[in-house]
């Protein structure tokens, strides 16, 4: 019970903490002082403060889309390890209900995107939908490998790499820590995929889906965003963090992933500029290559001698 | 004789302007080959008399000649089927006097009638048009683009400008205002100032002190060079690399700061009047702006040379939005952005302004008329002018001869063609006197006005989310289009 609250309270905090960090890591290469890192809670609240703004030409889906995104996002991240590295939920092929809902959840947001009538937020949809399909079917390789090593149908089978594929454990976490963390990129809508702080409408990929949301409802999705970025690190943190630590350690070591984390994010974003629309594709595609090595590996384990 | 041959600020009688006939001057233009930089009516009685003014840069002569129009002639055969140089021209000339060019491919307004503005239209399967602006989510001045695509391919831009129309042609005719002047183009105050202060000493007969002369290029290479760092930092943010945008940021700062410092403004607004400058730059001075520009030229270097050789960065700005040679020829582009096509065309060298000279360094530039070489020319250009400025700055002691004199009247029938090479490109002034030594008409001709279709061309099969950058690599003045 005390460690599921633990939890709820890490997942609804460290987001805002995250992105904070991920400001402030920026900042600092940039060598401005920049803002506080609970700033994005400030920015949270003051949404939270606003009315929201609805144009003429939406209908419901518009309105509907926000609470879809965010609840779906909030759903999906009860199956995913976290901190104490035990889900929240704990069924059998988590992690197809983890990508579907979430994949609901991204639905919801490119209709209500398309809903708004808005050339531009058509041209972020067309995009981000493109991306997602990309995403998706290696995110499904690389996960259907290890359930396959481990025969664990759960997300908890990310801990038990090393004890079923020996010295190739440590090849095929690697290759899995790459494959979720160019998703990272690609769901969080970081450098070099997309650009979170521009405000060139033509470049954007997320941000111009969500021009037309104001207030709460930006609000939520912000937040949902923010807590897709920091279960897709729990993931990564999951593979990292052996199973079986004390509870405390095992904490510090999750808060600590996605410290690391964080700053290297800022740190990409500070120090290359960001692909060109037509490369994201080919770098994308990086993730499926990683999948598929991973499913090689395992194969091999599995059938090989 | 069908021209008049003059020189850079240099007066000449109205009256010694030919007038010829529009077949005339289409042989003539055909035969001469050369640059229009000026094509204006001027209401006489209920004549319209049309003055074009060519540019020969080979030989640094500008030859005017004129055309008259009567009350009855509503039309002409227009000169841009042939000669693609003139179409914007003609269309500013159709705007204001209502004479029609007859077959003219893009008649369209320039400043006027947003309302009624025929737009291309493009139609198949997956055709869309994205309408960008005139309102924007930066900070930038307002403009229509209106992109025909398919998927993220752009197959062709219409810019519809305007929207900044404020008549300062006609209020520059209420007598001499410098302030106005440096007011049309807020990132070029001190190129605008000069060329019509060169105007209208011309008109008067007044020559100004040397020092003066070397302060205000001081100050016009000082602002080349604010100008140019932050739009290399501007570039750098497009392509969210976070370092150059930053860095190029507060360099700029350094530059403007000094010329705050030196005249109180941090663009230089009210350096310069008719007859001089207002403000000295004194011993002290020149060697604060000379460890400034140090310092400057060290943060650049660094900054530039990184951001010019990173992979991540130059394949964003390599083969993206190029115009090329042939294109920037018959669109008649000018400054910056042609010398990046390849276009050697620099008025500061090519009307032989006697304080220049031309300096070498090691940057190796090569024009490819993308944004990488747009990119590079300008660390290329902050490069020289930053030596140019030490160059002014020695020489600066030798002048010791004032700063100001008292103006005379402007004499009466006469013209005067200035033009000043800003950061952006040439800067045409161009006045008028009448009969009572009055100013009655004033033509403007901003680099920008040659320069917006060529960003059009240079956006075509590229990708729609690159057309900020290419935008950005033009940085085109919307108010100096729109005068």
């Amino acid at each position: 019970m005390i460690i599921t609250l633990i939890n709820i309270l890490i997942l609804l905090i460290t987001p805002f903490l995250m992105i904070g960090i991920i400001k402030k890591t920026k900042a600092f290469w940039a060598g401005r002082k920049g803002v506080s890192i609970f700033q994005p809670f400030w920015d949270f609240i003051r949404l939270m403060n606003k009315e929201s703004v609805y144009s003429e030409t939406t209908s419901w889906v518009f309105k509907f889309a926000p609470i879809v995104l965010f609840t779906t996002i909030f759903f999906a991240s009860l199956f995913v390890p976290l901190a104490t590295g035990t889900a929240i939920i704990n069924i059998p092929f988590a992690f197809v209900i983890f990508s579907y809902v979430l994949g609901f959840g991204k639905f919801f947001a490119l209709i209500g995107a398309l809903d708004t009538g808005s050339s531009f937020e058509g041209m972020g949809a067309s995009r981000e939908a493109c991306f997602s399909t990309i995403v998706e079917p290696a995110f499904f390789i690389a996960m259907g490998s290890i359930v396959a090593l481990t025969k664990i149908n759960s997300f908890e089978n990310l801990k038990m790499i090393t004890e079923n594929a020996g010295i190739y454990g440590v090849l095929i976490i690697t290759l899995a820590v790459i494959t979720l963390f160019i998703m990272l990129l690609v769901e969080g809508c970081r450098v070099p995929v997309d650009d979170p702080t521009t405000h060139l409408e033509l470049t954007m990929i997320h941000e111009v889906m969500i021009l037309d949301n104001s207030g709460v409802d930006l609000g939520f999705i912000t937040w949902g965003s923010a807590i897709k970025m920091f279960i897709i690190e729990a993931l990564i943190a999951a593979l990292i963090i052996p199973s079986g630590l004390p509870i405390w350690l095992s904490i510090l070591a999750f808060l600590g992933i996605i410290l690391i984390i964080s700053i290297s994010i800022g740190t990409i974003e500070s120090s290359m500029a960001r692909f060109r629309m037509t490369h994201v594709f080919e770098f994308i595609f990086i993730m499926s290559i990683t999948a598929l090595l991973i499913l090689t590996l395992v194969t091999y384990k599995i059938y090989g001698n | 004789m069908n021209w008049l041959i003059t020189e850079n600020n240099k007066k000449i009688n109205t009256y010694e302007i030919p007038i010829i006939s529009i077949e005339d001057l289409r042989v003539e233009i055909s035969n001469l080959r050369h640059r229009p930089i000026g094509f204006f009516g001027k209401q006489e009685y209920e004549n319209v008399r049309l003055y074009v003014v060519l540019s020969d840069d080979k030989q640094g002569k500008l030859m005017i000649t004129s055309v008259l129009f009567s009350a009855e002639e509503k039309a002409y055969e227009s000169l841009t089927k042939d000669f693609p140089q003139f179409h914007i021209f003609e269309r500013e000339f159709f705007e204001e006097f209502k004479i029609e060019p007859l077959n003219h491919p893009w008649l369209k307004p320039v400043r006027t009638n947003q309302d009624k503005y025929p737009f291309f239209e493009m139609k198949g399967e997956d055709v869309h048009e994205v309408a960008v602006g005139p309102i924007h989510a930066g900070v930038i001045e307002p403009g229509h683009f209106r992109f025909m695509c398919q998927g993220e391919k752009v197959y062709d831009l219409e810019i519809m400008l305007g929207y900044q129309n404020r008549g300062v042609e006609k209020l520059l005719l209420n007598g001499i205002n410098n302030r106005l002047a440096e007011s049309i183009c807020g990132d070029s105050v001190i190129s605008y100032n000069m060329a019509y202060s060169q105007v209208i000493e011309a008109l008067s007969n007044t020559s100004i002190t040397k020092r003066a002369e070397i302060i205000r290029r001081i100050a016009l290479e000082m602002e080349r060079v604010a100008i140019h760092i932050g739009d290399m930092g501007a570039i750098a943010g497009d392509i969210a690399y976070l370092m150059g945008a930053s860095i190029f940021g507060t360099t700029r700062t350094l530059v403007i700061n000094t010329m705050l410092e030196i005249s109180g403004s941090r663009f230089g607004r009210g350096l310069i009047d008719v007859g001089g400058v207002n403000f000295d730059i004194d011993d002290k001075m020149s060697e604060r702006i000379i460890s400034m520009l140090n310092t400057v030229e060290n943060y650049v270097d660094k900054t530039a040379n990184v951001m010019l050789n990173m992979p991540s960065c130059t394949s964003r700005m390599e083969r993206t939005g190029v115009v090329n040679k042939e294109t920037t020829i018959a669109l008649g582009g000018v400054g910056m952005a042609a010398r990046a096509s390849g276009i050697n065309l620099d008025s500061r060298f090519d009307h032989h302004d006697i304080w220049y000279k031309r300096q070498s360094n090691t940057i190796d530039f090569k024009a490819t008329g993308d944004v990488y070489s747009r990119c590079l020319l300008r660390y290329k250009e902050i490069k020289e002018s930053i030596e140019m400025i030490k160059d002014f700055i020695k020489i600066l002691k030798e002048h010791q001869d004032g700063l100001k004199t008292t103006i005379n009247e402007l004499t009466q029938n006469s013209l005067v063609i200035s033009i000043t090479e800003g950061w952006r490109g040439e800067v045409v002034h161009i006045g008028i006197t009448g009969e009572n030594s009055e100013l009655i008409r004033y033509k403007i001709k901003d680099p920008s006005f040659n320069n917006w279709y060529m960003l059009a061309m240079a956006v075509r099969n590229n990708g729609i989310s690159d057309f900020p950058l290419c935008n950005k690599s033009f940085n085109l003045s919307y108010c100096g289009n729109d005068l």
